[in-house]
């Protein structure tokens, strides 16, 4: 039978939870990292014993630490478990925090500067890795992506980081503006039928689409409307909390905006809007159903300035006809005097049959769903914020 | 030997408990004391010095001899009690948040 395991980051470690394809009874096992923002922990398709996890402190910095035997013990790439930590002439190995933008010569993208709140030009500067995407296709291969804005990729493990400069030199970087949270490249999807194409999002810049495996890119944000920026249908700017697609059809592209629900069937040239009868359309995670290409859930959340579900009430809502018409999911799930919020990884799917949902909350709840959403239980209730959730199926 | 002092969460990363003891040469200076401890436990690359730029970290300060060294030149040669080991050099994590 098949078995579970729930990647739980949070603002203070780590948190894996287990259990088996029934996923009615869980093993929670953590904090790893206690006390540190533990931002994204995602594990290898081909190797699920390998997970990667972005570990970070406002005082000291950004830590890259890696698992290979699915969480049991942790190690920074560049330092094994066990070996010297320094090379024989006594130089340091901690190669695996370092995020250096790409300004050589080789890579042609000066370093040039992005807008900034007061409206003036600001130069890049590395912050932390808000999401680590591993490859579809090699264990060693996983990307990166930071704040301020850029994609990274390390093809040994983690070891080492380079930058993808094509896509914060592509041209409209000086265009890009940190959102209140900050300039995040947040969302990275790599098509499972071409892994040259990728996607990313970033706050506030929008979608951004490769054809060459990350050289070159171009913006692909035509269709979103963004009242809150000067000109509302400009070709960068937009705040695009999360994208997601079904890997059976990635032309298709949904969208969770800061408001509006939005779909792509053009791999993102043209977007529309799809938020038809939700009660709100501002929110931050969208997540497509495993089995299901048209259907698609989100949590609405009150507005840009409430961060918290309409009316108290924590309800995910799906749509089985790819956006428009949304139907509450609310069995098992506070239906008065909730006021957390999700956040953008925060949720995601596994692909047993019936298909399991997942969500974290800013109150520290873990919520699964073995039916498709249908009902809900607390897998734990009292974690730190949850920052994110990732599943991952193994025998 | 100087004795360095570092905060909790930097102690788990590099597995250490206590003060940790540090040869360095004469004079020992804030960039000295730092290379030798990062290259003793080069797991706190980039968690006290900005790994690209070998600045302080904006939220880390370094105490010595009950003086604040933050500011200071990191070639400035440290006070004799930190240099000959009777004082530790502490490196604190700033106070942030309520």
């Amino acid at each position: 039978m098949s078995r579970i395991r729930v990647l739980v980051g949070t603002r203070k470690g780590a948190f894996i939870l287990a259990s088996d394809g029934k996923r009615q009874q869980w093993a929670v096992d953590g904090p790893h990292f206690a006390g540190w923002e533990i931002y994204h922990l995602k594990g290898s398709l081909v190797d699920p014993n390998r997970i990667y996890a972005s570990q970070n402190s406002s005082w000291f910095g950004q830590i890259i630490q890696r698992s290979d035997d699915g969480g049991k013990t942790w190690h920074q790439p560049g330092t094994p478990a066990g070996e010297p930590t320094t090379t024989p002439e006594g130089f340091p190995k901690a190669e695996s925090n370092k995020f250096v933008y790409d300004t050589s010569a080789s890579s042609g993208h000066t370093l040039t500067t992005h807008l900034w709140y007061d409206g003036t030009q600001h130069p890049w500067e590395f912050k932390r890795v808000w999401h680590l995407e591993p490859s579809l296709t090699d264990p060693n291969t996983v990307y990166a992506g930071v704040e301020d804005a850029a994609m990274f990729r390390s093809t040994d493990g983690g070891q080492s980081w380079h930058e993808l400069s094509g896509l914060r030199g592509h041209g409209t970087g000086p265009k890009w503006q940190p959102g209140a949270g900050g300039m995040g490249l947040h969302s990275i999807l790599i098509d499972p039928k071409n892994h040259q194409r990728m996607f990313v999002a970033i706050s506030a810049a929008g979608c951004f689409r490769t054809e060459d495996g990350g050289k070159n890119w171009k913006p692909i944000n035509r269709g979103l409307r963004s009242p809150y920026i000067p000109d509302p249908d400009a070709e960068v700017g937009h705040c695009v909390h999360r994208i997601a697609l079904h890997a059976s059809r990635p032309d298709v592209l949904f969208m969770q905006k800061h408001w509006d629900v939005m779909r792509s069937d053009d791999g993102g040239d043209n977007w529309y809007e799809v938020s038809g009868d939700l009660p709100t359309d501002f929110g931050f995670p969208i997540e497509v159903h495993a089995h299901e290409p048209d259907t698609v859930f989100v949590v609405p959340i009150t507005s840009d300035s409430l961060h918290y579900p309409p009316e108290g009430k924590l309800r995910v809502y799906r749509s089985r006809s790819g956006g428009n018409d949304w139907e509450p999911m609310t069995r098992g799930l506070p239906q008065e005097n909730c006021y957390v919020n999700v956040l953008r990884d925060a949720t995601c799917v596994d692909s047993l049959d019936p298909c399991g949902v997942y969500f974290g909350t800013t109150g520290g709840q873990v919520y699964a769903s073995a039916d498709g959403g249908e009902s809900w239980n607390a897998i734990v209730r009292d974690l730190p914020a949850v920052l994110s959730v990732e599943v991952q199926e193994f025998e | 030997m100087i004795r360095v002092v570092i905060p909790y969460h930097l102690k788990m990363l590099a597995k250490v408990s206590g003060e940790i003891e540090l040869d360095v040469a004469s004079p020992a200076t804030l960039r000295s004391v730092l290379d030798a401890l990062e290259a003793k436990h080069p797991m706190l690359c980039g968690t006290i010095r900005d790994q690209t730029t070998g600045k302080r970290r904006p939220m880390i300060r370094f105490f010595a001899c009950e003086e604040d060294w933050s500011n200071e030149s990191p070639d400035k040669p440290l006070p004799e009690k930190i240099a000959g080991g009777a004082e530790p050099l502490l490196v604190v994590g700033a106070i942030a948040g309520g």
